[in-house]
């Protein structure tokens, strides 16, 4: 992917440009909030990864003018305030995701990879998902494992429509928590291991192959098995 | 805290009493002296007349001779009028032979030669009069009486005991009303005293006693407790301001010691390594997750987070929490309930309430044995929601009830228990900012949390 990174904090900035090329994407890193807008327009970015507290022009202000220009370019915010309002207003000015300093790289990563994911997905609204021999019918909201019906409850089908819906991408817990629940905190337990556990023995107990993986310290993936 | 009311009214009649007693007492005291001293005087003053006159008498007979005393007798017996003077004069048998008497006195006299004695020949109205006298022995063996008629001055006597007595149901009465009426304005100002020290001891540190102005010993008291309490409000704020700070400023330092044991993570390192490895990422998530809750309470306590309230459904937010903790019991195999009586409108912050709820499922599910009872509630009562999550657990000790809002603040039992000691101080910021009572009650057995809150007409009114 090609990202754009408007950070300040040089210390953090080396972070990221370093983590984030490492894992194979191309990095443009700007100091301030008015080069890193320069840029914004002036290029076409994947996805760009915006701090709040910017100098010269602050992060939202920076987003807000983006998307004014028609820019529909996803943008990531950064904020080490940490608080539910401050995501509020980074989603209102325009932002499409907010993820509170400090964070674990792997959850950007996630993050960036389904912000990015999302862009090109623009479609038509779809009507059916499918993973391997796992089907979702969105219209009659029924789903369907090799030929089987399985009975689903409502979260538990939001649930797997979110992870159909981003198949082959790591999907954190809390991305879980934000897109299935709606719910903007850290719960400290292990509450979304047992939601996908329940979901795991209704969707891949009686099947061969499981579809739905555990990706060791960051989350779940859905996908066929290659 | 001890009920104020009875103890308040008690009082307010005991001081009052006393106030009476005291006041009553003294004037019945200072007007027995007034009537004493007049009635007395009174009294002397008769004496002091009929001595007199019994000098002139004496003088006269001794004198004139009782030709002389006899004139001057029936001259005294006929002016007009003849006043209240009692005269008698006696052969040695006590047989009259003038005066305005019909017969000498029975009575005894006392050792000064003094006779008090009712009157036989009744005047006009029919009143039974008494009279004081004085006799004596005239050289000739004759008895001279003179004395007089007393029916007026008892009357006046009386007159002074009614008007006093009068006077002091007046006292004790004014003195009642009085007493009870300072002892009340005084309580007022001990009750309002009480109950912002109630209402300070309740969490509300920045309550203070009312003042007016008037600089007395109330006052004054007011003023220093109102003192005191900034001091510790300050003292207080220090500390957390303290721990705040520490919490902030240790974080950088700590996001970039996990980006360090982050990125090495990914590097191919031994697999005995990586296990270390592994653990310290723990750890330092454990300190960054205490840190950013200790940080996260700050800034619900000190920020204007109401600009963010909205009208939410009450059973909503309450049944998505429940959805989402409902398996979590279920492996425990505990009986999880949610009753929503009616559906209830709040205002409110929703990302906030959410997760103080969920803080307090957590804590029941985490708190309650396995095949336990979870039950949420939802009930309206006056115009106010009354939320409780009760469970079957091992409930809290009365004594500890109040400092599980405390930061850090975990049970003996609890410290092995995952969790950082401030959930429960989220709950309390996040029921502050609302403006909810929250109490931890008994559930025989177990906890039973109840949260009162207004209704959003009532909220936003």
């Amino acid at each position: 992917m090609h990202l754009l990174v408007v950070e300040d904090d040089i210390q953090a900035a080396q972070y990221l440009v370093k983590g984030l090329s490492e894992n194979g994407h191309t990095v443009d890193h700007e100091a301030d909030g008015k080069s890193g807008l320069f840029m914004a327009l002036e290029n076409s970015y994947d996805v760009i990864i915006m701090d709040r507290m910017l100098p010269n022009l602050d992060g939202l202000s920076a987003i807000k003018t983006i998307r004014a220009s028609g820019n529909t370019t996803p943008v990531m915010i950064l904020s080490a305030l940490g608080e539910v309002d401050d995501r509020v207003h980074g989603l209102r000015a325009g932002g499409d995701d907010y993820l509170v300093k400090p964070f674990a790289f792997a959850e950007l990563l996630a993050r960036l990879d389904v912000l990015s994911r999302r862009q090109g997905d623009i479609k038509q609204p779809e009507t059916a998902l499918k993973v391997a021999d796992l089907e979702m019918d969105l219209l009659s909201h029924s789903v369907k494992r090799a030929g089987q019906n399985i009975d689903l409850q409502p979260r538990e089908f939001r649930l797997l429509e979110y992870l159909m819906r981003n198949q082959g991408q790591i999907i954190t817990r809390t991305m879980l928590l934000e897109n299935v629940w709606n719910f903007h905190f850290d719960p400290q337990t292990n509450v979304i291991d047992v939601h996908i556990s329940r979901l795991r023995n209704k969707i891949d107990k009686n099947f061969d192959k499981p579809l739905l993986q555990t990706v060791r310290g960051v989350g779940y993936t859905m996908k066929a098995d290659d | 805290m001890k009920p104020l009311t009875p103890f308040l009214r008690s009082s307010t009649i005991r001081l009052s009493l006393i106030y009476m007693l005291l006041f009553g007492m003294s004037v019945m005291i200072l007007m027995a002296f007034i009537y004493w001293s007049t009635a007395a005087y009174m009294t002397k003053q008769m004496d002091y007349q009929i001595e007199a006159d019994i000098k002139a008498l004496v003088e006269h007979y001794e004198l004139r001779g009782l030709g002389g005393l006899t004139n001057l007798l029936r001259k005294r017996l006929s002016s007009k009028p003849v006043g209240t003077s009692l005269y008698l004069l006696t052969t040695d048998q006590f047989i009259p032979l003038l005066g305005n008497l019909d017969q000498w006195p029975l009575e005894k006299k006392d050792e000064n030669g003094w006779v008090n004695f009712r009157l036989e020949n009744i005047n006009e109205n029919n009143e039974i009069h008494h009279a004081r006298a004085r006799s004596f022995y005239l050289p000739g063996n004759l008895f001279l009486l003179v004395g007089k008629d007393i029916h007026d001055l008892q009357k006046t006597k009386k007159l002074i005991i009614h008007t006093l007595i009068w006077g002091l149901l007046i006292t004790i009465v004014l003195a009642a009303a009085g007493g009870i009426m300072m002892s009340k304005s005084m309580l007022r100002r001990i009750e309002s005293i009480n109950s912002t020290s109630v209402e300070i001891m309740s969490g509300d540190l920045a309550k203070r006693i009312p003042t007016r102005n008037s600089n007395d010993d109330f006052d004054v008291l007011a003023s220093n407790l109102n003192t005191m309490l900034d001091r510790i409000q300050e003292l207080m704020e220090g500390v957390r301001r303290v721990s705040d700070n520490i919490a902030h400023d240790l974080r950088t330092p700590l996001s970039r010691l996990k980006s360090h044991l982050d990125h090495l993570n990914n590097k191919r390192i031994e697999e005995e390594a990586k296990d270390v490895l592994e653990k310290a990422i723990v750890e330092a998530d454990g300190l960054l997750n205490t840190f950013n809750a200790l940080l996260h309470i700050a800034r619900i306590e000190n920020s204007n987070l109401q600009e963010n309230f909205t009208a939410l459904s009450l059973n909503e937010v309450l049944m998505d929490v429940v959805e989402l903790y409902e398996p979590l019991s279920e492996v425990k195999q505990q009986t999880l309930t949610l009753n929503i009586e009616t559906p209830a409108t709040i205002w409110g912050y929703r990302d906030l309430l959410v997760q103080a709820f969920a803080n307090l499922l957590d804590n029941a599910i985490k708190y309650t044995p396995e095949q336990g009872s979870i039950t949420i509630e939802l009930v309206l009562k006056k115009q106010r929601v009354i939320l409780s999550f009760a469970d079957s657990g091992a409930g809290i000790p009365s004594e500890a009830r109040k400092k599980v809002f405390q930061r850090f603040f975990r049970l003996e039992e609890s410290r092995n228990t995952a969790g950082n000691g401030l959930g429960l101080s989220l709950v309390f910021a996040v029921a502050k900012l609302h403006r909810f009572d929250i109490q931890l009650l008994d559930n025989d057995p177990g906890l039973r949390v109840e949260c009162c809150l207004p209704l959003y007409q009532e909220a936003i009114s």
